[in-house]
């Protein structure tokens, strides 16, 4: 099962995790108790230009000057803290959430032409790959991934995330199926500025894979969600999709719906299929991605999850279900089931 | 008559059902539910052929399974699979429900005035005597019908969509009927359907149910009544005889 919401407003303007946390809670009966996590963009104006890079060590004295290490090495660190944490009865603190305010040193590689966002994703990457007691589970500038082990409403109350303030938010209760739970394999997953929340399972993940590891990514969660952030970073940042685009090579129409198109629009999806088959995903999914910019929700082509998605203001909402979305917001208008397949997005207006 | 109401704003729905249950046991016949937000199983396994329950708000996934007599009326949208597994009574919805409505439903009636999810009457079955109906006022999506082995839905379009605009109607049936309102593109048909026209008797049939159905939310049915209608059903008595595929 597991539970999705996300929500953004178009307008900037700022909404605490309070809420969030009510509505995740409303679909606690789509979790286990055994991970749930938010994602809020905007919550580090003072530190927008640093990559935020939130951190699961295992112990701080063994695990965290590696690290810092390694960060100092390839930028500088403006600041870095432990992330406040409140004891919860029923969550077992096995690890401890650090967050870094980290920037790639241009003048340590005076001759190299390679972007920031690569350099993060390639600390990412190693780091999550070595498995020495630290995880970075959350990369992104101005924006923070909080999750654990746990139901949603204790973890929102270990991190107490009605403190935080965000344009965009995503939530997620995990019901894990193939693999445990963990800290590491809750939702959201995030790379760089993309986060993820997805209720369902990719039946492509192995070859899902091995098509993004050939592009350097490592999968290293134990879990299928992964694939998903690194399939549309790769797809819209590395490639230039735009994001209907990223859905139709993710989850695109049938060859026989394909056939039946008029022949500008055949050619275009004949493309896309070929060119992306391997990132093509199969099986049970209902997802929303978001980057700084937008909040996207789509499910498989033949619709094995639920979706459903309003509007209220300048407020898109995208949720597993209607009740999560009206306990937000009571008022919301418009609300549809978007097709299968097909996305919704929301936009920033500027 | 004895009735009862309950605020049931912030009450998870274990409460809330064992309220109903114990009220239902204590001969209370109307009850109004109000301020319902995501409470899942209302009315699950209820019994009491004239009890009536009024859900004012939207109440949260699998309503009235396995019910077995009372009517519930929703002033909202239902989420998913309202009448999963219904033996007996009715469920009219004032507004849409999500996928997989009616799902296995061997009796009883269940009414969407609005739009339903993907795989509605998936599963419906008909049970000794028993024949389970479902009829939705405006669109269906995919796969509507799915795996049917009986019983019978109706889908009118009343909205502003056609009745059918996606794939697989009655994919894997093998028993019970579709009737839809207006012609059926043969591309949104599923494998082993075949549909044809309704004749005079079918068409004496289901106008009863319309009536019915146009009744429950004050709908004119005239223009219902005076209408084209398609009957999707099975190829054959047995589609799928050797294998899980058509032949």
């Amino acid at each position: 099962m597991c539970g999705i919401i996300g929500v953004i407003d178009r307008n900037r303007q700022l909404m605490d995790g309070g809420k969030i946390r009510d509505s995740l809670a409303m679909m606690d009966e789509r979790g286990s108790g055994e991970g749930a996590g938010y994602v809020a963009y905007g919550i580090y104006p003072d530190y927008k230009d640093y990559y935020a890079l939130h951190v699961f060590f295992d112990n701080i004295r063994e695990n965290k000057a590696p690290l810092d290490n390694l960060l100092e090495k390839w930028g500088t660190i403006v600041h870095d803290e432990q992330i406040k944490t409140y004891e919860q009865p029923n969550i077992r603190k096995v690890h401890t959430p650090w967050r870094y305010f980290f920037r790639p040193d241009r003048s340590l590689m005076p001759k190299s032409t390679t972007p920031d966002e690569d350099i993060v994703t390639h600390l990412v990457m190693k780091v999550n790959a070595e498995k020495n007691g630290a995880l970075i589970f959350s990369s992104g500038k101005n924006l923070g991934v909080f999750k654990a082990a746990g139901w949603p409403e204790d973890v929102a109350n270990f991190y107490r995330i009605e403190d935080y303030k965000g344009y965009l938010w995503l939530a997620h209760n995990r019901y894990p199926t193939n693999t445990s739970g963990w800290w590491g394999g809750a939702h959201p997953f995030n790379l760089l500025n993309w986060s993820v929340v997805h209720n369902g399972e990719i039946t492509s993940y192995g070859t899902n894979r091995k098509y993004i590891e050939s592009y350097g990514y490592k999968c290293t969660m134990y879990t299928d969600t992964e694939v998903v952030a690194y399939l549309v970073d790769l797809l819209v940042r590395k490639h230039g999709l735009s994001e209907e685009m990223a859905v139709r090579a993710l989850a695109p129409p049938f060859w026989a719906e394909i056939d039946r198109m008029p022949p500008k629009k055949q050619e275009l999806n004949r493309a896309i299929r070929l060119t992306y088959g391997p990132a093509l995903m199969n099986g049970p999914f209902a997802i929303c991605v978001a980057n700084e910019n937008s909040l996207v929700g789509f499910t498989d082509r033949i619709k094995l999850r639920p979706l459903v998605s309003g509007e209220s203001g300048d407020r898109l909402f995208i949720s597993s279900e209607e009740s999560a979305i009206r306990r937000i917001d009571p008022d919301v208008e418009n609300i549809t089931m978007p097709k299968a397949g097909e996305p919704v997005i929301g936009r920033l207006y500027s | 008559m004895s009735t009862l109401t309950i605020d049931t704003k912030d009450i998870h729905y274990t409460p809330l059902n064992q309220q109903i249950r114990k009220a239902v046991a204590e001969g209370v016949k109307e009850i109004t539910l109000n301020n319902v937000l995501g409470q899942r199983f209302i009315g699950d396994g209820l019994r009491g052929d004239d009890v009536t329950i009024t859900v004012n708000g939207v109440p949260g996934g699998d309503l009235a399974m396995f019910m077995s007599g009372p009517t519930i009326i929703v002033h909202g949208n239902a989420d998913h699979a309202p009448g999963n597994t219904m033996d007996k009574g009715k469920v009219i919805i004032h507004g849409s429900a999500g996928d997989a409505v009616a799902h296995s439903m061997r009796g009883g009636r269940v009414y969407v005035r609005d739009n339903i999810g993907y795989r509605g009457g998936i599963h419906m079955k008909k049970y000794r005597e028993k024949r389970p109906i479902l009829v939705v006022g405006g669109s269906a999506r995919a796969f509507l019908g799915e795996s049917m082995a009986g019983g019978l839905i109706i889908v009118l379009g009343l909205g502003d969509t056609k009745p059918i605009s996606e794939q697989g109607v009655g994919s894997g049936i093998h028993g019970g009927e579709i009737f839809v309102r207006g012609p059926v593109d043969k591309l949104y048909l599923g494998n082993g359907t075949k549909q044809a026209p309704v004749t005079e008797d079918e068409r004496a049939m289901i106008r009863l149910i319309i009536e019915d159905f146009a009744r429950s939310f004050g709908i004119d049915a005239t223009p219902l009544l005076a209408a084209d209608y398609t009957r999707i059903a099975a190829i054959s008595a047995r589609p799928f005889a050797s294998k899980y595929t058509l032949e």
